[in-house]
């Protein structure tokens, strides 16, 4: 009987003291939840110091993807339009986010590191059509050093198929 | 004063009474969810209005939120008023509102304040909406007796098994409680010698009632069944029932019988601060009367609180856990409780004790 009371009480007396405690809840779009440094959110298409992308359209993240979430498009480079330090640019590249489990897989399947997942976990769209993010929408900004992509080039700098992974002169 | 003065003037009271009222329990929505909120270490709603306030650093914001309940209510009003296939038009279009207007009514006979004169004209023996009513406990008693209608027959009428469920255990829980919450209060009447709750303020100016602590124990348990709230909350159980006897209803329609809960939450705490913690007296009530209607509100806002932590603290009884604890428990200690003082009264009035 008396441990009743002391039990109740006690159930009283934790709910007490959360009241004094600051509140968990984060203020989400104003205050975002700091993710850890592995999380898998967007992917993006990463680029070189100078700007060129790394992707070379070899479709390895498609072939990888278990989901089949993503779609590539190989075209030529040419010195005078080149887009990345390989024989081949992806011409196309779209991930479809409703399909896509965040699996990781694309980026390990990439040989140059072009494809990575960040941070960045918004997604939200109105529409299935929204869900299909292109090249556009996935490759970085150009860095301040580089130039933006297709950027002529002295003929026989870049004569390798699957470029060097470090950065090209 | 004649007998139209005395209407005229119960009329301007119950009309200014039952607006702080409306507007007192669109405020305690919000406090309960703030308060709940920050009990379970949230910060609860915060998005409508705010008072600014300049200060170093950027402006402060104070008050987030208090707009809270103006938005709940234009949705309320807002969403469509739809009425369910196969229920029984007139009972349901009734329930709410058998809901709602009996504790609305209740307030008429709940001493606010002491005597005091407003705008020159003095309220007396205290001010209420029907002060000096000398059976205020039984109108009290019977008036909440009615609001049990109209939960069962909201369940009734609705056509949907939930609702039913709901009701039938609306209305045994209440009717069980609600001798156990009789019992109790029959202390303070004793004590009184008087069921005019004015008369049971004023003899609490030395002491408080609480002090027979059972009798309060009883009342406050039972005043938390009578109202449903957690932990006694089966009647709208939305695990089981999905939201029980008011599962069929939406609009201002489902507003009212939320409204009629929190009135009566705020009513009960105002009715156990008569009762058993001194009502509106307080330090220096008699020479500045005005302080009556702060004590009170005091008063009711730690009843709230009180409601609001428990409701955060307990989980929810089992059904016959339930009607045990009423029937097995609480109704012969309030029965106990209730010989013993008048025994007590007794041997002091024949001058056998003190």
């Amino acid at each position: 009987m008396f441990e009743t009371f002391t039990e109740l009480a006690r159930g009283m007396a934790t709910t007490f003291k959360h009241l004094w405690r600051p509140p968990v809840t984060i203020q989400y779009p104003e205050e975002k939840r700091q993710v850890h440094e592995r999380f898998k959110g967007r992917h993006v298409l990463n680029r070189y110091d100078n700007g060129l992308e790394k992707c070379i359209g070899c479709a390895l993240c498609a072939a990888a993807c278990p989901a089949d979430a993503i779609f590539v498009e190989a075209a030529e480079n040419s010195d005078d339009e080149r887009y990345s330090p390989g024989d081949r640019f992806a011409s196309t590249y779209e991930i479809n986010l409703l399909r896509c489990i965040f699996c990781g897989y694309c980026e390990d399947a990439c040989p140059t590191e072009a494809i990575t997942l960040e941070h960045n976990y918004e997604l939200s769209f109105y529409d299935r059509e929204g869900a299909i993010y292109t090249k556009d929408m996935l490759i970085v900004d150009v860095p301040v050093n580089g130039r933006s992509t297709p950027q002529p080039v002295e003929s026989g700098t870049f004569d390798r198929a699957i470029p060097e992974m470090e950065d090209p002169k | 004063m004649t007998p139209a003065q005395i209407a005229l003037r119960a009329l301007i009271v119950g009309f200014a009474v039952a607006m702080v009222m409306v507007t007192g329990f669109a405020y305690t929505t919000l406090f309960e969810r703030k308060l709940l909120a920050r009990l379970q270490s949230r910060i609860g709603p915060n998005r409508s209005g705010y008072i600014p306030l300049p200060g170093k650093g950027g402006e402060k914001r104070l008050l987030k939120g208090f707009l809270q309940p103006g938005a709940d209510a234009v949705k309320l009003f807002m969403k469509e008023d739809q009425t369910p296939a196969g229920v029984d038009r007139v009972v349901y279009n009734l329930a709410p509102m058998l809901a709602v207007i009996p504790a609305i009514m209740i307030l008429a006979v709940i001493p606010w304040a002491g005597e005091i004169t407003i705008f020159g004209s003095l309220f007396t023996p205290y001010f209420a909406i029907a002060p000096g009513l000398d059976v205020a406990i039984l109108y009290m008693l019977s008036i909440t007796s009615i609001g049990v209608y109209g939960i069962v027959l909201a369940g009734w009428a609705s056509n949907s098994k939930y609702a039913i469920l709901g009701g039938i255990r609306a209305s045994a829980q209440m009717i069980s409680y609600e001798l156990a919450m009789g019992m109790s209060i029959l202390v303070p009447v004793m004590l009184a010698d008087s069921m005019d709750m004015g008369v049971i303020v004023s003899k609490q100016a030395s002491f408080w009632y609480v002090l027979y602590f059972p009798a309060a124990a009883v009342f406050l348990l039972a005043v938390m069944a009578e109202l449903q709230r957690l932990p006694f909350d089966l009647v709208e159980a939305e695990q089981e029932l999905s939201s029980g006897f008011n599962v069929e209803y939406g609009g201002m329609r489902f507003g009212m019988f939320f409204m009629a809960e929190y009135m009566k939450m705020i009513i009960f705490s105002a009715i156990a601060a008569t009762l058993f913690f001194g009502g509106y007296r307080g330090p220096f009530v008699d020479q500045l009367p005005g302080l009556g209607f702060f004590y009170l509100f005091l008063k009711i806002v730690a009843g709230l609180f009180m409601l609001v932590w428990i409701r955060s603290s307990f989980p929810r009884l089992r059904y016959d856990q339930l009607m045990e604890f009423g029937w097995k428990r609480l109704l012969p200690l309030a029965v106990f409780n209730f010989i013993i003082v008048a025994v007590v009264i007794i041997l002091e009035q024949e001058g056998i004790i003190f």
